[in-house]
């Protein structure tokens, strides 16, 4: 990884945990006014993976997300000001307020949404890359998924597909050691996932997903292959979720495992090897924490003041939902 | 008018299609090597390569997804599942991610793709071959829902679903496949939303879907003396052309709905409840269905055709609408 580029890679990965810790600090005071909100997904933990992938991306190369999808849509490039207001069910919200934090969208960079079956991104993401390859546009698509989608049926169907007509895919998955509560050890029968690779001929790697530095090499072999033609890939991302599965979820894990890895914090490593490096000094990474801190007090007055969606003119555009009126041509 | 098989229109339809847009392509299990199960995609990949004709492996889930994944990003994939039944291993892809992209984006995402499927009852392949879907489709939000019955039909609504924006679920008739009716040689569209008056009527609207519609036809013809009956197709079920089955039921009073798929939560059904919420005052007797039984579908030839309606059934029924 270029060193220059590092301190741009650790402010996406700030402006990742300073939404989520904004995006909770939300939900809980919704829940104690007895407001749900969905379950809220976090990635706090997980950043280093999202911002090393997509320092590789162009703005038109596809990103297909999880459930846990705010980290990728906001490395991707999209609107922390739109996503806000998503998550807050406003119409100015990235996906009309229809999606919420599950189902993020920007086509203006290709994010091509997050998905709350689990596994089901696979197939989707393979669909893109079709459509590259088909056209011979030299975009890529990348798709996230979780230790938990490895074993979805899709996972085989996909990465197989995707290697028998060499499609410019690049499997992402971020191993955070669990698939809700039940660790992996308990739903995979082999050490790595990467090792998957090889039953359909095509390269995986595993490789720390705290490591900003590590995914990035990683994934740099794995974009330029798709790019070039030469197939997809698979890389495995070791990492963990600091945060149980979800804001509404019970968490089993035990409190010092969790400890353990946030001593091991992706956005303290990259700091560490940034001022070890000399790339940039504290005051610098100082600012550019408080421009991210301010950019997400921006977005928060953006989203508290944008309106909610007017109920009588959804019931009136539901009923073209189903086709029966014609909602599409 | 020259006539051809409803399997051979399909086959047109695709054809001409994929020389209007090059986004149109095709994705199945040995639709390439084999022109598709029943033949359905014969000859095209050697007129447009495999690229566009693409056999995949049996992944249901994954070559289903991978359309919807393409049709996302902008291209507008046919895929052909090879037995309708089939199609539960892809459940997710279509009713969780197709269906849904359009609306759950905020109308940023489409997913113009088409999913054909043969389909249906009489080939005496049983329980995991022979099931009429429909209403499970039509029952979400966000898909279209077509099942024609005849060659001109099957040709002119393909032709409009692969344009449309929408996921389309289009269903072909297995014993429909290679029954011939005249379609003309110029280009045609048949909108979707617009039913077919198969034949005109007074006493009785017999709604017919897909190869009940033959058979209504043939109950015509053997009660034409004592009844009138008009049998109408309404060629898509989402959208629905209710008013032109209500136009009839104003003229008639008298309704009978029939399919193939089971009774019970069958779309006859939804055609029933709009029809008593839209259209009770026109009704002068209660309108029934006769749909298929509440069975799997068995093997055996004589069970097979004890399960959906024949055409004696529908004139059986017809007469006992009509009292004399």
């Amino acid at each position: 990884m270029k060193k220059e580029t590092m301190p741009e890679a650790l402010r996406i990965m700030y402006r990742i945990r300073l939404f989520e810790e904004h995006a909770k600090k939300m939900h809980k005071e919704n829940l104690l006014a007895g407001n749900f909100m969905g379950a809220l997904h976090t990635y706090i933990g997980e950043e280093a993976i999202a911002a090393g992938v997509s320092m590789l991306l162009n703005k038109d190369d596809y990103v297909f997300s999880t459930h846990r999808g705010h980290g990728h849509f906001i490395a991707k490039g999209g609107s922390i000001k739109k996503m806000l207001a998503e998550l807050m069910g406003k119409e100015a919200g990235c996906s009309s307020g229809r999606g919420g934090s599950m189902h993020l969208f920007d086509t203006e960079i290709n994010f091509m949404g997050g998905n709350g079956i689990v596994g089901a991104g696979l197939p989707l993401a393979t669909g893109a890359a079709y459509r590259a390859k088909y056209l011979k546009t030299k975009q890529v698509s990348v798709c996230y998924f979780g230790d938990g989608a490895a074993s979805q049926g899709t996972f085989h169907e996909s990465l197989n597909l995707a290697s028998l007509w060499k499609l410019p895919v690049i499997f992402v998955c971020e191993n955070n050691c669990y698939a809700v509560n039940t660790p992996v050890s308990e739903t995979i029968c082999i050490k790595d996932v990467a090792q998957r690779a090889s039953g359909y001929g095509m390269p995986g790697e595993a490789v720390d997903g705290n490591s900003l530095s590590d995914v990035y090499t990683a994934a740099e072999k794995a974009v330029a292959r798709a790019r070039d033609g030469a197939g997809p890939s698979l890389l495995e991302c070791k990492t963990y979720r600091i945060d149980p599965h979800c804001m509404v979820a019970g968490d089993m894990r035990k409190k010092e495992e969790i400890d353990k890895w946030k001593e091991r914090d992706p956005i303290k490593l990259s700091e560490k090897w940034i001022l070890n490096e000399g790339i940039a000094g504290p005051d610098d990474l100082r600012k550019i924490r408080e421009e991210v801190a301010e950019e997400i007090k921006e977005a928060e007055q953006f989203a508290l003041s944008a309106p909610l969606p007017d109920r009588k003119k959804f019931r009136e555009e539901a009923m073209d939902i189903d086709g029966s009126k014609g909602a599409l041509k | 008018m020259r006539e051809i098989k409803y399997v051979e229109a399909v086959n047109e339809a695709l054809m001409e299609e994929m020389e209007n847009d090059t986004g149109v392509f095709i994705i199945g299990e040995e639709v390439s090597c084999a022109g598709g199960a029943f033949r359905a995609t014969e000859g095209l990949s050697e007129k447009f390569g495999p690229e566009r004709v693409r056999d995949a492996p049996i992944s249901e889930s994954g070559f289903t997804g991978l359309a919807v994944g393409a049709a996302m990003a902008g291209l507008r994939p046919v895929a052909e599942i090879m037995y309708l039944d089939f199609i539960t291993t892809a459940m997710d892809q279509v009713i969780n991610q197709a269906a849904k992209v359009f609306f759950m984006s905020g109308n940023r995402i489409k997913a113009p793709l088409v999913i054909r499927a043969p389909y249906g009852i009489g080939t005496r392949e049983a329980a995991q071959h022979s099931q009429s879907l429909e209403a499970w489709f039509a029952h979400t939000p966000g898909l279209k829902v077509v099942m024609p019955s005849t060659p001109y039909d099957a040709k002119g609504l393909l032709k409009t679903s692969i344009r449309d924006d929408s996921p389309v679920i289009f269903l072909e008739n297995r014993i429909l496949y290679f029954k011939k009716g005249p379609v003309p040689r110029e280009e045609y569209l048949i909108p979707l939303g617009q039913a077919d008056i198969k034949r005109k009527g007074k006493d009785i609207t017999v709604v017919a879907l897909s190869n009940m519609v033959p058979k209504a036809l043939e109950a015509a013809g053997m009660l034409s003396k004592e009844i009138e009956m008009e049998v109408i197709d309404p060629r898509t079920l989402v959208p629905l052309d209710i008013e032109t089955i209500a136009g009839s039921l104003k003229k008639t009073g008298r309704l009978l709905v029939l399919h193939e798929a089971p009774e019970r939560c069958g779309f006859g059904a939804e055609i029933v409840r709009q029809v008593s919420e839209q259209a009770f005052d026109y009704l002068d007797a209660p309108p029934k269905v006769l749909g298929g039984l509440n069975v799997p579908i068995p093997f055996s030839p004589v069970l097979e055709d004890a399960c959906v309606p024949s055409a004696e059934d529908v004139a059986d029924a017809v007469k006992k609408f009509i009292p004399r």
